[in-house]
């Protein structure tokens, strides 16, 4: 009896998933399912969050007022992404406090990218192309992700994303008509930053053996491969109204594919990021740990002070 | 109108999306419309002084408010902290750019923020001074939020049509950065026992720097925009909010003055300079470049 | 969790005159004013609104998916709740 139920619930599960329609938070679903989404959405929200800090960086240095504006503008933008997702993590049943002590604690992961240094202007700059451009390719199509909450917040964040883009790419333009001192930067950081992007995108497709489970759930929409090589598309004819060279010497037109072949990151690098060697990872744990320590006293103070007020006022 | 998607129907209600951020092509002028001749009977010398006075109060503070990015007590409050430094900087760009108008330089915002030196800054010290903690950087907010609030409703009879401008945006702008302040002076102030003490220790700590906010300078005294009316309703706003915090009104005096001389004369404490060289190091390790 | 950390509020925003309030997120707040302030600055960061609604999230009382079949079904067969349930001939205004 108790299986049928669970049978006639999964079935209904799957049939809400294939007509393309949304999961609800208060919906049935597969444990499963809802673990793989507290953990992709996590991994997102924290993201974001540790995402500032190499921009942010820049903050207080940036060489024009309204570079300063953008950029501030722009990390106030991913503290609000952060925070919508963690808001649509809550809705699977996870707290965000919860969520920030994983994190903190190294058991729930960031975007390897944010664990590369920002060394100088200009990798503001490569970072709005670039990083927000491979952040794009991959967040586009969660904006039709199955589970509903998620895929709004994606709404939300890609509209303002695009805008990230653009002022890098806009930036860059800038520096690449300046002087020579300001081209030499650009062409610093893209040589930096190209290949960290391209591995953004994940593992290849052989060596990721959740991809099949997260696409027939409708969370994932293109394997890892296919977003890199879209990406690529993409942003080769962008380097080249630029006029600056991406570090692949293998990078050819493909008339056949009718796409760009590209060559192979360097995974170990990848694989050493992930696993805590990366050239910032202490640093970004030990900012966040030390704001969220920092700030305890704040809180506890506000809880108490919402108390007290409830209590005059009863 | 896409019903599973709350911000397209979001979106679809504004006909000038661009015009909401911060850079993108349709970004709105905020003295769109507002007649910037200079009016003949005012001093362009000190018309430029002065907007560089407050651009400067400005600028500076919202140069330690981005010091907060990333280190904020929780993240509602990243987003709250980059607002109040977004506002400013953003009143500090019309006021300096004024400036260079106003005594016929034609220099721009980027030229008198990052190419002066520290003398010629007219920021009070109370905006320079290390952020301390939360607490710390809370009282200070309230001060020159109460304080700027007060000035900019003065503003609006002022003798120059931007300053006008921006007096009136700037007012309600100051006017939110108060409420956030006053808020958070109360959950401090009236939390934990701990956060009495910071709260308080904060109060006392930038007390002595308020005074210079109410204090003339003889380029105000010129353009008849005379901080002195300002003490009596600030003083007594500030006591009302501390008041309610549970915590005590300071009373230390001024911190004193160089041979006459602080903030508004370029005479000011050991923290600008570190402070402007971080800010200014970019620009000026590339003289003559654009951004 | 040693940390105490802040209720979860509901958030809902009228994007323009004339609609109604919609969902658009949640955060967290230790107080009523704070939600609202946060509100403001999280989700009408770019004027996306002309006025906020924030209300606790454990104030809300929801119907459960389970109930779906009885509590939402009855409506859809209730056709004279529906306006096309009703010939009007073409010629009346202003209906």
């Amino acid at each position: 009896m108790v299986q049928q139920e669970q049978s006639a619930l999964e079935e209904r599960f799957d049939a809400v998933v294939a007509a393309e329609q949304r999961i609800e938070p208060r919906d049935w679903m597969p444990d499963a399912y809802r673990a793989t989404l507290v953990r992709q959405i996590a991994q997102h929200a924290h993201s974001e969050i540790i995402g500032m800090q190499p921009e942010g960086n820049w903050l207080t240095r940036a060489p024009s007022l309204r570079r300063k504006a953008i950029l501030l503008a722009k990390a106030q933008d991913e503290a609000g992404h952060g925070l919508y997702l963690y808001a649509a993590a809550e809705t699977l049943g996870v707290d965000r406090a919860e969520l920030t002590e994983k994190l903190i604690s190294g058991r729930q992961k960031y975007s390897s990218i944010f664990n590369y240094p920002t060394l100088t202007f200009a990798d503001v700059g490569v970072i709005g192309w670039l990083v927000d451009g491979a952040a794009i390719c991959n967040q586009v199509p969660l904006c039709r992700c199955s589970y509903g909450p998620y895929a709004r917040a994606m709404v939300r964040v890609c509209k303002e994303e695009s805008f990230h883009q653009r002022q890098g790419y806009e930036l860059l333009m800038t520096l690449m008509r300046g002087t020579e001192g300001q081209r030499r930067m650009v062409r610093d950081a893209v040589d930096r930053w190209w290949w960290p992007s391209l591995m953004m995108f994940g593992p290849p497709d052989g060596d990721s053996p959740n991809t099949a489970q997260s696409m027939a759930w409708r969370i994932k929409r293109h394997t890892n491969d296919e977003l890199r090589q879209r990406f690529v598309d993409m942003t080769v004819p962008q380097a080249e109204h630029l006029g600056v060279t991406l570090p692949d010497p293998a990078l050819s037109w493909n008339e056949e594919r009718g796409s760009w072949d590209f060559g192979e990151p360097d995974w170990s690098e990848l694989q050493q990021v992930i696993k805590g060697n990366g050239p910032c990872n202490a640093e970004r744990i030990d900012r966040r740990r030390a704001a969220h320590e920092d700030g305890a006293w704040v809180r506890e103070a506000a809880v108490a002070y919402a108390a007290k007020q409830e209590e005059r006022n009863v | 109108m896409t019903d599973d998607h709350v911000y397209l129907t979001l979106a679809e209600s504004d006909h000038e999306a661009e015009a909401r951020w911060a850079y993108g092509t349709g970004f709105a002028d905020p003295l769109l419309g507002v007649d910037t001749a200079l009016a003949p009977d005012v001093d362009g010398a000190d018309l430029s002084l002065y907007c560089q006075m407050l651009g400067d109060d400005a600028l500076i503070l919202s140069q330690r408010l981005i010091e907060w990015c990333t280190r904020a007590p929780e993240l509602e409050e990243e987003v709250a902290l980059a607002n109040l430094g977004l506002d400013l900087l953003g009143q500090a760009r019309l006021l300096l750019s004024r400036a260079g108008q106003a005594d016929g330089s034609g220099r721009g915002e980027d030229d008198f923020a990052y190419w002066r030196p520290e003398h010629e800054f007219r920021n009070v010290r109370l905006v320079e001074v290390a952020n301390g903690d939360f607490a710390f950087s809370v009282a200070r907010l309230l001060l020159f939020a109460t304080a700027r609030g007060a000035l900019y409703e003065l503003l609006a009879g002022a003798p120059d049509p931007v300053l006008r401008a921006v007096a009136v945006r700037g007012a309600k702008e100051l006017a939110y950065h108060q409420e956030y302040a006053t808020a958070w002076t109360l959950r401090l102030g009236d939390g934990t026992a701990y956060s009495a003490e910071r709260m308080q220790a904060g109060l006392d700590a930038v007390w002595p720097l308020l005074d210079e906010l109410f204090t003339p300078h003889e380029v105000e005294l010129r353009l008849g925009v005379d901080p002195t009316a300002l003490r009596e309703p600030v003083l007594a706003a500030l006591a009302e909010v501390i008041t309610e915090a549970r915590l005590t009104v300071p009373t230390a005096l001024p911190l004193a003055r160089i041979g006459g001389r602080a903030g508004r004369d370029g005479v000011h404490t050991e923290a600008l300079g570190p402070l402007l060289a971080e800010f200014q190091s970019v620009a000026r390790e590339h003289p003559g470049a654009t951004w | 969790m040693s940390d105490m950390s802040w209720p979860l509020y509901e958030v809902f925003v009228r994007p323009r005159r004339g609609l109604n309030h919609v969902h658009v997120g949640s955060l967290h707040a230790a107080d009523d004013r704070m939600a609202l302030l946060a509100a403001r600055d999280l989700y009408t960061r770019r004027n996306e609104g002309v006025s906020l609604w924030v209300v606790r999230s454990n104030a809300i009382t929801a119907s459960t998916p389970d109930e779906k079949d009885p509590f939402f079904e009855p409506s859809g067969d209730k056709v004279y709740r529906h306006p096309t349930f009703y010939d009007i001939p073409e010629d009346v205004p202003h209906i």
